[in-house]
This record gives C-alpha cells, sequence and structure tokens, in this order.
C-alpha cells in the first residue's frame, strides 16, 4: 500500500500500478483515451495529464500522463491544479480539430467515449475555422463498420487487434496527421476478435455493423444479464432488445470469466432469436397429414394428455440436452423420472463428459477458469482446437503466452503496465508453450516450437509420456519413439520450471484417450508445481450441466433408441436437441416415431418436424435459468425480453404444464422455485441456491427492483400505440429480482453496490460509454464491486491422483500405398464460423464459414497426391459403413494420414451428414 | 352588506369594458410564430428528409411519446423507417425541437388537433413529415456531415479538405 496526496487529501492506494489507474481506481473522473485496462498504457494521446509535486514546498509542480507515471508513497498530484485542466482542454481540442460533425449518425454517439472526454474535459466550443481532414472508409467485411474520419489517433484498435488478439491484418498506416487505421486493402477482418474494436474503440470508427441494421441507442435497449449459449466457456453477455427483437450482445464484464472481450461468435451469434427459425406456435401432426397444424397451447397438451393416456408410469421416455438450462433438464428428468431421463449426446460425448467430470471432481487439478489461463505461464495444448471450440480461451492462451517473459522484466525495473516498453523488452519472447493437434491452429504462433502434429492417439501418448517423465509412478509409453521421447522431456523441463502450468484439452479431437492423458499430465506436474491447472473445452452451452445431473448413472442417447427399439416405451419428450447429430438419422426417426412424440425447442429442427406434438420454447433471451460452464461455473442468465408470442414459453413451464396435465399434480412454480427445487433434490448443484451469489427474486435495494431499462429509455408512451392507446402494464417478473422497466434502482456509486449478477448496463454521471464499468469495479481491471456472479460447482479434491493406465497403441501407418488397404484416419475438424448451429443463423456470420459453407475433407498435399488426388477433387470415405462424398481440399499443416472431415451445421445440411461427427474419429476407407 | 354592493358594482361597471372573448372559430387568434403547436417533420433545402433517426428528440422528450426506428438507404443515408407522435400525451414542451441537431422536428402554430378518438391522435411519419423546411430555411445537415452519402463522397462536405492520400508521404 501507498499513500498519495490528491489535491492535498491523502488516499491509500495499491502499488505498482500507475496514477492513472489510482485516481480511476479511487473514483476521480481523469480523462483518458489510449490507456485501456486491459491494454494498459502507452502514453499516445496525452488526455490523462494531472500536476506532479516534488514536496509539499513545491507549489509550481510538472505536468506529466499520468497513465505512464507510476505510483509512489507520499507523492503529491493534483488533478484539479488549473494548469493541468487547461493542458488537458487543449488536448481535447487539438483532437477534435478534424473531428466530422457527425454524432446524430454516429452509431457511437450516446455511448461514446470521445462524447464524455469531451465534456468532462471542458472542450465544448469550436474556435478553429481551418478545413477538416477526411479519410476514404474500407468495407471491413459483415461484422464492423468502418469511419475512419472519426479516429483520434489512440492507437487502441491496433494494440488490441494485433498485440492483445494476435491479429494481423489490421494495421497503422501513413504518417503524421493522415494516420490511417484499416487493413491493407478491403476485405473481411480475419481475426475472430474483431467485434471488440467495436467497444475498444473509444469512438465512432469501428461501430456493430450488425447493430446498424436495426439500429438503436444504447438508452433504448432494455438488457438483463446473460450466458452465451454458443460454446461451454459461459463468457457473460448483455443482450439488448427494443421493439420486440434482440438488437446487440455487448460484452458483460467478468474478471473470472471472458473479462473485457468476446469472440464473434458469442457477439454475433444472436440473429437466431429473431430468426425464421424459431418455432412460434404449438403443433401436432394428424395422422399421416403433413405438415403440422398450428394450434393453440391448451389443445396442445391436451393432445398430449389423450395420447400419454395411461402411458405415464414408466412409459415415457425424456430426452435432455446440453443446450438447454438445468432447469428445464431437471423440470423434464422430474416428469419422466430419473431411471427414464437420457442425455441427448451421443455415446462419444457421453463418456468424455462422464470422463471429465471424473477427472475435475476427483483429481487433484482444478479445472482452470478463463482468468487462470490469463494468468498461466506455461502451455501445454493436447488435441484440442481451441480458436474453433473455445475461442475466448484461445485468447486467455495468448495473454498466457506473454506472461514468463512479462514476469522477467522486474529486473529491468519495467512495470508490466508500460505496455509499449514491456513489449519491446521482451522482443517477442514467450512463455513455454507447446501444442499437440491434428493440423494448423490459429495459435501456432505462439508455440515455443514447431507444433507437434499428428494423429489423437499419438497426441495421447505424448500426454502419457509427460506424466511418467514428470511422476514415474504414472504409467509409460512402453513403446515410445526417441523423437516422441526427446519432445516429452523438453515439455515436461518447461512445465516443472513454471509456477503456473496449464493443461489444455477438451472434446472436440472426441478421443477419450487425450483427455486421459492431460489429466496424468496435470496431476503429475501438480506434484511438481502445485499450481498446475488443467482446462477443457466441451461441445456445448450447458454440456457440464447436464452431465452432472447423473454423472454415475446416466445414459446416453442411444440407450433410449436400445429400449424404443426393444418395446420399452410407448412415449417419447425431446427438449432444445437436436437428434440427428447425437444418434443419426434412423435412429432419430425411430425414436420419434413411438405413438406419442414431444419435442420443445425455440428453432424448428429436424426432431421437431418428426415429433407428434412440438411445443415453442423460449430461447435464452426469452427465459431465465441456469447454465454450467467449462469449468463447472454455474452462472443464471435472466429474460432480457418477454417472448414474442403468448404460445412461446419456457421449456421448463411447457414440461410443469405437462405434469399437471396428466395429474401428479405439482404446482407451476415461478423459475426461482424450480432452482431451489433443484438444488435441494441434486446436492451437486446446491451451490446455485447460494443468495450471495443469485439474488432472490425478492431482492431489493431502497425497496426497488433493478431495472432492465436505463433512465432515459424513450418511447414509452408511443411504442404501442399502433396497437391500442391503452398502455400496456409493464411485464411484471416473479422469477427474479429485475424489472421491465426504467424505474428502480440503478447507482453507480459504491456506497449501495448492485449485485454483479443482476448489473443490466453500465452508466455513471459523466460515463455513457462503456467505459463506465470503472464505476463498478472494486479498482479498475479488478473484479466487480457487486461481488462474483457465478458460482463454481466443484474444484480439485485434494487427493492423491488415480492415474489413468489405458494408454492407446501408436497410430497405424495409413496404408495408402496397398490397392486393398486404402485407409485413412478421419478426425473432426471445426470452425468458430460453421460449428456452431445457432449462430449459423445469421447470414454475417454464414458467410465467413470455410468453404463458402459446404463440407469438405483437408488432407495433406502428399496424402493427396498418394491417393491421386488433387485439391478441389471430389473425394469418397466410407466411415462407419456409409459413404460420403466431399470436396478435397489440401491442408499443408494436416498431419500425414489423416482425413479432416469438416461439416458445418447450418439448417440445409443433408440429414446423413447431421450425425457425422458422432462417428468420429475412425478409420476410414478411400473409395 | 356593502361588500355585496361593491361587487354588484364592480360587475356592472364590467359591462361597459371591452370585450376580451374571441368569435372562435370564425375569428382566429394571433399566434406568434414560436408558438408550440402541432408538431411536423421538415425537409432540407435539396427536398431530402431532415430527421437523421438518431432518437434525440425522443430521450429529450419528457412524457416518452416519440418512437421511431432508424434505417440507411443504399447509399449509407439514415432517415427514419418509422417516426410515431402520440398527440394524446405530448404537452408541447418543445423540447424535441430543441434537441434536434438538423431541424426535423419542429413545433407549429396549428393548434387545432381536436379529435373525438384519441387513437386519432397518434400521427406516424407520413402524417409528419412535411414537403419544405419550416421555420429553419437553409440548413441541411448531411452538407456539413462527414458520412458519405448518395451525391456527396468523402471530403465533399462543407469545410472539408479531399480525402487523404495515405500512401503520400509529404507533409
Ligand atoms: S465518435 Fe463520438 S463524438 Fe465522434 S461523431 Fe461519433 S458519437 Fe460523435
Ligand atoms: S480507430 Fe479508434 S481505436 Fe483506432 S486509433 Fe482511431 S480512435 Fe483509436
Ligand atoms: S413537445 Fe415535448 S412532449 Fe411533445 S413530443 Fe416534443 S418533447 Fe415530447
Ligand atoms: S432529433 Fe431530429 S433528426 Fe433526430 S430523430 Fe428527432 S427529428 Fe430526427
Ligand atoms: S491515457 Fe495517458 S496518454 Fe493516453
Amino acid at each position: 500500500m501507498a499513500t498519495i496526496y490528491i489535491d492535498g487529501k491523502p488516499y491509500e492506494t495499491k502499488d505498482g500500478i500507475n496514477l492513472l489507474d489510482t485516481c480511476l481506481s479511487l473514483g476521480f473522473d481523469v480523462p483518458y483515451f489510449c490507456w485501456h485496462p486491459a491494454l494498459h498504457s502507452v502514453g499516445a494521446c496525452r488526455q490523462c495529464a494531472v500536476k506532479v509535486f516534488k514536496d509539499e514546498k513545491d507549489t509550481k509542480g510538472r505536468i506529466v500522463m499520468s497513465c505512464m507515471t507510476p505510483v509512489a508513497d507520499g507523492m503529491r498530484l493534483s488533478i484539479d491544479d488549473p494548469e493541468a485542466i487547461k493542458f488537458r482542454a487543449s488536448v481535447i481540442e487539438w483532437l477534435m480539430l478534424n473531428h466530422p460533425h457527425d454524432c446524430p449518425v454516429c452509431d457511437e454517439g450516446g455511448e461514446c467515449h470521445l462524447q464524455d472526454m469531451t465534456l468532462l474535459a471542458g472542450h465544448v466550443y469550436r474556435r478553429t475555422t481551418l478545413k477538416k481532414r477526411t479519410h476514404t472508409n474500407q468495407d471491413l467485411g459483415p461484422f464492423v463498420n468502418h469511419e475512419m474520419n472519426r479516429c483520434i489517433q489512440c492507437y487502441r484498435c491496433v494494440r488490441f487487434y494485433k498485440d492483445y488478439a494476435g491479429g494481423k491484418d489490421l494495421d497503422v498506416f501513413g504518417c503524421h496527421d493522415h494516420v490511417y487505421f484499416g487493413r491493407s486493402r478491403n476485405g473481411a477482418l480475419e481475426s475472430e476478435f474483431s467485434g471488440n474494436l467495436v467497444e475498444v474503440c473509444p469512438t465512432g470508427v469501428f461501430t456493430d455493423k450488425k447493430f446498424k441494421k436495426h439500429y438503436t441507442r444504447k438508452w433504448d435497449l432494455q438488457a438483463a444479464p446473460s450466458v452465451c449459449v454458443h460454446c461451454s466457456l459461459g463468457c457473460n453477455t448483455l443482450p439488448g432488445e427494443r421493439y420486440g427483437t434482440l438488437r446487440r450482445i455487448r460484452n458483460r464484464y467478468n474478471q473470472s470469466v471472458n473479462g473485457y472481450f468476446l469472440c464473434d461468435r458469442g457477439r454475433y451469434g444472436y440473429e437466431f432469436v429473431n430468426s425464421k427459425i424459431r418455432m412460434r406456435a404449438a403443433s401436432v401432426k394428424i395422422k399421416g397429414a403433413a405438415p403440422a397444424d398450428e394450434v393453440a397451447p391448451e389443445l396442445a397438451i391436451s393432445e398430449i394428455r389423450k395420447k400419454l393416456n395411461g402411458t405415464h408410469e414408466g412409459g415415457i421416455i425424456g430426452i435432455g440436452s446440453p443446450r438447454a438450462s438445468l432447469e428445464s433438464n431437471y423440470a423434464l428428468r422430474e416428469l419422466v423420472g430419473a431411471e427414464n431421463f437420457y442425455h441427448g449426446v451421443s455415446d462419444t460425448v457421453f463418456n468424455m463428459m462422464g470422463e471429465i467430470v471424473r477427472i475435475i471432481k476427483d483429481g487433484p487439478v482444478a479445472a482452470a477458469s478463463l482468468e487462470d489461463v490469463r494468468e498461466a505461464d506455461a502451455v501445454l495444448v493436447l488435441g484440442e482446437d481451441v480458436s474453433n471450440t473455445a475461442p475466448m480461451l484461445a485468447l486467455a492462451l495468448r495473454q498466457a503466452s506473454r506472461n514468463a517473459p512479462l514476469a522477467g522484466l522486474a529486473k529491468f525495473k519495467i512495470p508490466h503496465w508500460d505496455d509499449a516498453a514491456a513489449r519491446n523488452a521482451m522482443q517477442g519472447e514467450k512463455s513455454p508453450f507447446f501444442i499437440a493437434s491434428f493440423t494448423g491452429t490459429r495459435i501456432d504462433d505462439l508455440a515455443s516450437e514447431k507444433p507437434y502434429r499428428t494423429a489423437p492417439d499419438d497426441i495421447a501418448r505424448l500426454g502419457f509420456l509427460i506424466a511418467h517423465e514428470l511422476a514415474p509412478e504414472s504409467p509409460g509409453v512402453p513403446d515410445a519413439g526417441e523423437e516422441e521421447k526427446s519432445l516429452a522431456r523438453r515439455i515436461t523441463v518447461a512445465l516443472r520450471n513454471s509456477k503456473k502450468p496449464l493443461v489444455v484439452c477438451g472434446t472436440g479431437p472426441q478421443s477419450i484417450h487425450i483427455l486421459r492423458a492431460a489429466a496424468n499430465a496435470a496431476w503429475a506436474i501438480k506434484q511438481a508445481v502445485p499450481d498446475a491447472r488443467i482446462a477443457f473445452s466441451l461441445p456445448e452451452c450447458n454440456s457440464m450441466g447436464l452431465a452432472l445431473m447423473d454423472f454415475s448413472s446416466g445414459r446416453p442417447v442411444s440407450e433410449a433408441l436400445k429400449r424404443v427399439q426393444a418395446g420399452g416405451a410407448k412415449a417419447v419428450i425431446v427438449i432444445e436437441n437436436e437428434l440427428v447429430e447425437s444418434i443419426g438419422k434412423e435412429g432419430a426417426e425411430e425414436i420419434m416415431s413411438l405413438p406419442c412424440s414431444v419435442a420443445i425447442d425455440f428453432i424448428a429442427t429436424r426432431t421437431s418436424q418428426l415429433a407428434g406434438v412440438a411445443l415453442p420454447a423460449a430461447s435464452f433471451a426469452e427465459s431465465q435459468g441456469t447454465f454450467v460452464n467449462n469449468e463447472a461455473r454455474a452462472q443464471r442468465f435472466y429474460k432480457v425480453m418477454q417472448p414474442q408470442n403468448k404460445n412461446i414459453q419456457g421449456a421448463w413451464r411447457w414440461l410443469r404444464e405437462i405434469e399437471a396435465a396428466l395429474g401428479t399434480a405439482k404446482q407451476c412454480p415461478e423459475i426461482d422455485a424450480l432452482t431451489a427445487e433443484l438444488a435441494k433434490k441434486m446436492p451437486q448443484f446446491a451451490p446455485i441456491a447460494d443468495r450471495a451469489y443469485f439474488p432472490p427474486p425478492g431482492f431489493r435495494i431502497a425497496g426497488m427492483k433493478i431495472p432492465r431499462q436505463p433512465y432515459r429509455y424513450s418511447g414509452r408512451t408511443a411504442m404501442h400505440t399502433h396497437i391500442g392507446m391503452v398502455e400496456p402494464k409493464p411485464p411484471s417478473d416473479t422469477g427474479s429480482a429485475l424489472s421491465f422497466s426504467m424505474e428502480g434502482f440503478y447507482d453507480a456509486s459504491k456506497k449501495q453496490k448492485i449485485p454483479s449478477a443482476l448489473l443490466t448496463h453500465y452508466w455513471a454521471p459523466f460515463w455513457n460509454s462503456v467505459q463506465a464499468l470503472n464505476k463498478f469495479q472494486g479498482g479498475v481491471g479488478g473484479p466487480l464491486l457487486g461481488g462474483e456472479s457465478g458460482k463454481r460447482l466443484m474444484g480439485a479434491s485434494g487427493s492423491d491422483p488415480v492415474y489413468f493406465t489405458d494408454i492407446p497403441e501408436k497410430q497405424k501407418a495409413p496404408g495408402l500405398s496397398g490397392a486393398n488397404n486404402r485407409g485413412l484416419f478421419a478426425v473432426p475438424l471445426y470452425h468458430v464460423f460453421g460449428s456452431e448451429r445457432l449462430s449459423m443463423e445469421n447470414p454475417a456470420v454464414a458467410s465467413l464459414c470455410p468453404e463458402g459453407g459446404q463440407p469438405f475433407i483437408a488432407a495433406s498435399p502428399r496424402t493427396l497426391s498418394a491417393l491421386g488426388l488433387n485439391k478441389g477433387d471430389t473425394m469418397g470415405l466410407e466411415i462407419g459403413g456409409t459413404v460420403f462424398e466431399f470436396k478435397t481440399v489440401a491442408d499443408e499443416e494436416m498431419a500425414e494420414g489423416l482425413a479432416g472431415v469438416f461439416v458445418p451445421e447450418n439448417g440445409n445440411i443433408r440429414a446423413d451428414l447431421a450425425g457425422l461427427y458422432s462417428k468420429l474419429p475412425a478409420w476410414a476407407r478411400f473409395l | 352588506m356593502l361588500a355585496l354592493l361593491r361587487a354588484l358594482w364592480l360587475i356592472l361597471l364590467h359591462t361597459f369594458k371591452k370585450r376580451v372573448t374571441v368569435q372562435y372559430p370564425e375569428q382566429k387568434p394571433y399566434v406568434p410564430p414560436r408558438w408550440r403547436g402541432r408538431i411536423i417533420l421538415s425537409r432540407d433545402p435539396d427536398g431530402g428528409e431532415r430527421c437523421v433517426a438518431c432518437y434525440l428528440c425522443a430521450v429529450a422528450c419528457p412524457v416518452d411519446c416519440i418512437a421511431l426506428q432508424a434505417a440507411e438507404d443504399e447509399t449509407g443515408r439514415r432517415y427514419p423507417a418509422s417516426f410515431r407522435i402520440n398527440f394524446s400525451r405530448c404537452i408541447f414542451c418543445g423540447y424535441c425541437e430543441e434537441a434536434c441537431p438538423t431541424y426535423a422536428i419542429q413545433l407549429t402554430t396549428d393548434y387545432e388537433m381536436g379529435e373525438y378518438r384519441r387513437a386519432n391522435l397518434v400521427y406516424e411519419k407520413e402524417d409528419l413529415l412535411i414537403s419544405g423546411q419550416g421555420k429553419y430555411p437553409g440548413y441541411n445537415f448531411y452538407r456539413v456531415a462527414g458520412v458519405e452519402i448518395g451525391g456527396k463522397a468523402k471530403g465533399e462536405a462543407e469545410n472539408e479538405r479531399p480525402p487523404v492520400d495515405v500512401r503520400g508521404l509529404l507533409p
């Protein structure tokens, strides 16, 4: 701790930070541009000037850039010094010299850091009569709009895009007052984190291109805390609604998870909520007649009752979903009974998830949060292509790759926040970082040596070897080659010498061996380095929640199919799930042809089309529930808006209504009561009822709820008048402490803290931009004042590791040459834009899917030529008895003998392809 | 008693004073040009819609009776796809006009808006948009703004230099 004097008053502050950070953390409004809490200082904009005095006697003082000055005990500074004020006012005046007269048509307006700082620094009147400099714009692709005139040359964009996110195609060009921030030529930004430019740029140069299409000002967006549904990391989001449609998604700060950023899949994946594929009415299929008829909800329920008549004792099976909330899965499990509840995932995924739960629950190494990942200083990635399956994990790994050299800067006395100096001193040095994968990944540039490209089992063997090197009691790999061994030894030395080693793996390669090898490796490292962590990437947003439901007694959907085939079921209820993906087309058809089949989903799927009764569920934006992320952190998402019509309701509510109709009358409680019931019945979920993290519906501050709408929400008395003159009462929300209103408690002052789990937007007096967030943090960049907004369900067990002993054999060399044995090993490939069904409903996301959204097989050029194929040819592969024909793509990085199979998850992909991933990895016969 | 007689006397005197009642509607009272009456949306000197759908009038409105939705034409010019004022709520405070950065929304001298049905007091964009410039002739926001729209490329607005050649190294 240090004591400093600001304008004569003493304050306690943290050591080792800079003055700007200190002043903002203490609540002072010091204007700034180029500094960013995650990107730190470069001193480019000169806006943050304050005056520093030598001692008490010094009255003259000198002006310094607060962001570049380290705090020192006993320091005296002045923010209100007239000279400092004048200096800041003249800096903003320069910055505004060329600024266009755009605010009314600028999408940043109303949440513009430049507007805020202009007012704060006291520049209110344009004195100059000089002509303004102008720039032409570029087309930067479907996500980000470019308006270069508005640039103030703060360099934040390139510092985020290149330095923080590792992008290569955005840069600064030109010289003096002509500097230009853009690409070398028109074209879509390549980084999957490009959307963050919208929040990072303090002006309207980079704005959200999708939001522009249905533009609304920040003050008109109704928002609620939510959780991203497009991968397993559970990034926190703030979706905003206006006039009944979802308009945009913004980052919701959570220090332990996503911090300040989101990936483009999460930011732009929301369009499905508004899209045509939504189910908006209940439908019942009359025998033989297709398509199904739309009916009123009550009719659908009575139809289900009629069909179920008598069968509900053990005759109904329920198929839960890794996409549905804990509450919906639980309601289904209660309705059908635990012994009739099946996990709607393939056998492979089911087994992998079971293993991951055991590794986290029973093993000695804790699962890493994204914050842990950002702090790691040595990394081993086993098999998982994180940039494509869990993008924000890749961004966190990129930060980890700087930690080891950053720690070494202490000897040069360079503080970590002095960004330009630190990067210069590091000279591109990196933390020990090892990658084993099938093919090239977008984090290959982080690797400290050439990534190891090989087949899944060989990746697992590397993990086992490392584990054995570190802990001889873990099983070795007897027939390991010299190359494997020496690589393992190098990795071992690096991991052992680190302070926070991390092993990354996941379900992407669909190899249980890799998961076990990663666990062995992490456990073995833990013997030497206590702070070891393991990070998993999982298939869906609630994969972990579903896996935890019945982690020892659960059954995958294939068991349900067997039961149906054996005649052991008369009815089936499926929630928010595409069965075709987990059990294939035939299997799904067989299950859905039971006398009574019900599908509850928010989008129309093949499964819902097969169902006798289809019920429209609410999407994440229209319902409340709990997801459990990859590190078993339970997080609540709240209703952002009311469903678009009365037919749509949460899956859990449909299930409770069916239950009531069957006479097993449970009251239809509020969602919060259901959550509480679930937490009570299933001890593994007990923390989700913890009121400190998840405030109850009765929670009030000063007797008030927390408003979903900002104070200046406009148009209330005109937005409904095309329907009727009576202004409707705002919907009541009995399930949470949030209100569908602008009235309620909202205050950024540190005295009354809004719980982080209920924070609906960031705003404070003078701070209209997203940087108002500073006011809600204990110290800038630190945890939120309102406490954590999610709770880990399990940590490391503390017991000794029980190493896995099942070592796979070395992958047989594929028999490319022999005429009879034309074998290739088919492995699954993923793409950030393409491998997730819901985000693909946004045409902008779909347009970035590789190979024009067509399935393909990638193989190395050598493999291709051995097969006598050219790139672009159609290749036939027989996988598990089915023949697939895809276009071939030459992939320089692909390991020899592997065939990487990519099938995009868009709505119109052929049904037989939809289940292909559940069969991978597998030997395939080249035809 | 005395007070009563005094009151009667005063009333009698008033019968000889000049009348203030006007024979409305046959006879219209004088309204000053800055009268705050029925609201219109005006056009710029080139005949284009002045409103750029910036939402500032809506947010300034103390009774929240303005609801609009922004849209953009293919050349990048922003305009309101819909614009609605609920006059049954409007208090004719004029804040919207004050907030408007383009002189689009203006209060006029027309106050004859009585209706039997409240719903008739809801004016949509086609009821609001007039064909002239209203009280403030001459101003065209897009001629001043830096954004590119149809018919005005980068650097062609008032007080602008032509776009920078990024590859140029000359000062
Ligand atoms: S960047 Fe900010 S100040 Fe500049 S035009 Fe946009 S809203 Fe106005
Ligand atoms: S484009 Fe935005 S972030 Fe980049 S330098 Fe200009 S103002 Fe700063
Ligand atoms: S005059 Fe006042 S009340 Fe009427 S629309 Fe304008 S701002 Fe709203
Ligand atoms: S303030 Fe003016 S330009 Fe902006 S939306 Fe209202 S009428 Fe249109
Ligand atoms: S914030 Fe300090 S110089 Fe830019």
